[in-house]
């Protein structure tokens, strides 16, 4: 690959839920702003844009990461997930994780549920036995406003007994 | 918030890093993982011209057991290493110290070897570097060479390292026989960077206790074994030497505080867990 002048907007692809897609990028563009403004996965929220409270987390190459802690032309040639990519079939219904959320009340305003939904998606999947500690573990990558936790850690533990349920009879 | 304009390399090579390298000097930073750099970059506190990925060279991505321990390369990425460490009994003080480094979302970008390089004061990875009497193989264009941890960390962030040089790997001595180990932390939320970080080697003659968020850099220090009359004397001297500060996570009292009863708790964890 040849120098990404500063200056300059630079073709960058990759895969974004399953399609190829492209966008254009300055080096210093974020991946977050890339998915958003490049690419119009608006699901992707922007918080703290540090790396601290976790509302931007999509799956990149399928384990769950920052995107404000990414550039984008770090990202030409991966594999990104994002909140568009969790329903079964594009949107029109909700995905298991995302069902759990709605019936335990997991979120109230919202903005920070596509992150940890993604972190679930990835952790659930390398981990699917893991103890409620363990998740515990994990949701401290994020921080929700508005619910307390509690909410959030029941809907994830009921997601966790679906996912099993579902693979038990796949 | 925004990072200033660089220009960006994605290196195929060693040869291309160490050129950039040599051409650019401080106005060229390596990225790996980002981790810590890109939240730096993007509260402008750091401005480079040029970032060169490394994480595209696969000569640098390796974990390799050699005479000195295990060497870990500078692309291999925390959570890589944290799997090999619940598995490798020779890196017991890394299977514990690990978990507390960041949040698993970092973790799976996140380098080692870019949190030494990084060398904030409370990180979990210098400090165990340091404890464990680690070393960083470094190499310019020209030349390589290998220091000890206790000799690469000089300020807060502030390191050895020569402005052309990249930082290959660094080896962590492997676990020695009759030798426990124990990690223990103290922050705000599991994950944020500690108050209070405490890595610990015990033996059957006496303890070293690592000490990191204290000072500018972290620490380490010999102690006679807490059954000895003069081991709090010796921890409580340890705790005033490292001249804690005020700051807005904690007052400096009780970081010295922390130092001792968290100090005491990793090294009987040690003790308890020699083999």
């Amino acid at each position: 690959m040849p120098k990404l002048i500063a200056s300059m907007r630079h073709a960058v692809s990759l895969t974004l839920n399953g399609r190829k897609v492209e966008g254009q990028a300055e080096p210093r563009m974020l991946l977050s702003d890339f998915l958003r403004h490049q690419l119009g996965a608006t699901g992707t929220h922007v918080g703290c844009e540090h790396g601290v409270c976790g509302a931007c987390t999509v799956l990149i190459d399928g384990l769950p990461a920052r995107s404000c802690l990414a550039l984008a032309v770090q990202s030409d040639g991966a594999d990104v997930k994002t909140i568009e990519g969790l329903s079964p079939d594009g949107g029109h219904t909700l995905g298991v994780l995302q069902e759990a959320f709605r019936e335990h009340h997991g979120l109230q305003c919202g903005f920070c549920t596509p992150g940890i939904l993604m972190s679930l998606d990835g952790f659930l999947r390398a981990q699917p036995d893991a103890s409620e500690r363990e998740l515990k573990e994990m949701l401290s990558g994020h921080l929700c406003r508005c619910t307390g936790y509690a909410t959030i850690i029941k809907a994830a533990l009921h997601a966790q007994q679906r996912l099993k349920e579902e693979r038990a009879y796949a | 918030m925004k990072p200033a304009p660089f220009d960006y390399l994605r290196a195929e090579s060693r040869e291309d890093v160490l050129a950039q390298l040599h051409e650019h000097g401080d106005q060229a930073r390596i990225i790996a993982g980002g981790q810590s750099l890109v939240p730096m970059l993007s509260m402008r506190l750091a401005k480079p011209a040029l970032l060169v990925d490394v994480m595209h060279v696969e000569s640098l991505s390796k974990i390799e057991a050699t005479d000195a321990g295990i060497r870990v390369g500078a692309g291999v990425r925390q959570a890589r290493l944290l799997d090999w460490a619940t598995r490798d009994p020779r890196l017991p003080l890394l299977a514990k110290a690990l978990p507390w480094v960041g949040h698993a979302q970092t973790r799976n970008r996140g380098t080692v070897v870019g949190s030494v390089a990084h060398a904030d004061p409370s990180a979990e990875q210098p400090l165990c570097l340091l404890t464990l009497g680690g070393t960083l193989q470094l190499r310019h264009r020209k030349k390589a060479r290998s220091i000890p941890a206790s000799e690469f960390f000089v300020g807060m962030m502030a390191t050895a390292r020569g402005d052309t040089e990249l930082i290959e790997s660094v080896t962590f001595p492997a676990a020695q026989p009759g030798t426990g180990y124990a990690f223990r932390e103290v922050g705000r939320r599991h994950g944020d960077f500690a108050i209070v970080a405490c890595a610990a080697v015990a033996t059957h003659t006496g303890v070293r206790l690592g000490v990191g968020g204290v000072a500018d850099i972290p620490n380490v220090r010999e102690l006679p074994l807490p059954g000895a009359s003069d081991f709090d004397d010796a921890l409580n001297q340890y705790a005033w030497d490292l001249e804690a500060r005020d700051d807005l996570h904690a007052t400096a009292r009780y970081r010295r505080e922390l130092v001792r009863r968290l100090g005491r708790e990793t090294i009987e964890e040690a003790l308890r867990c020699r083999n």
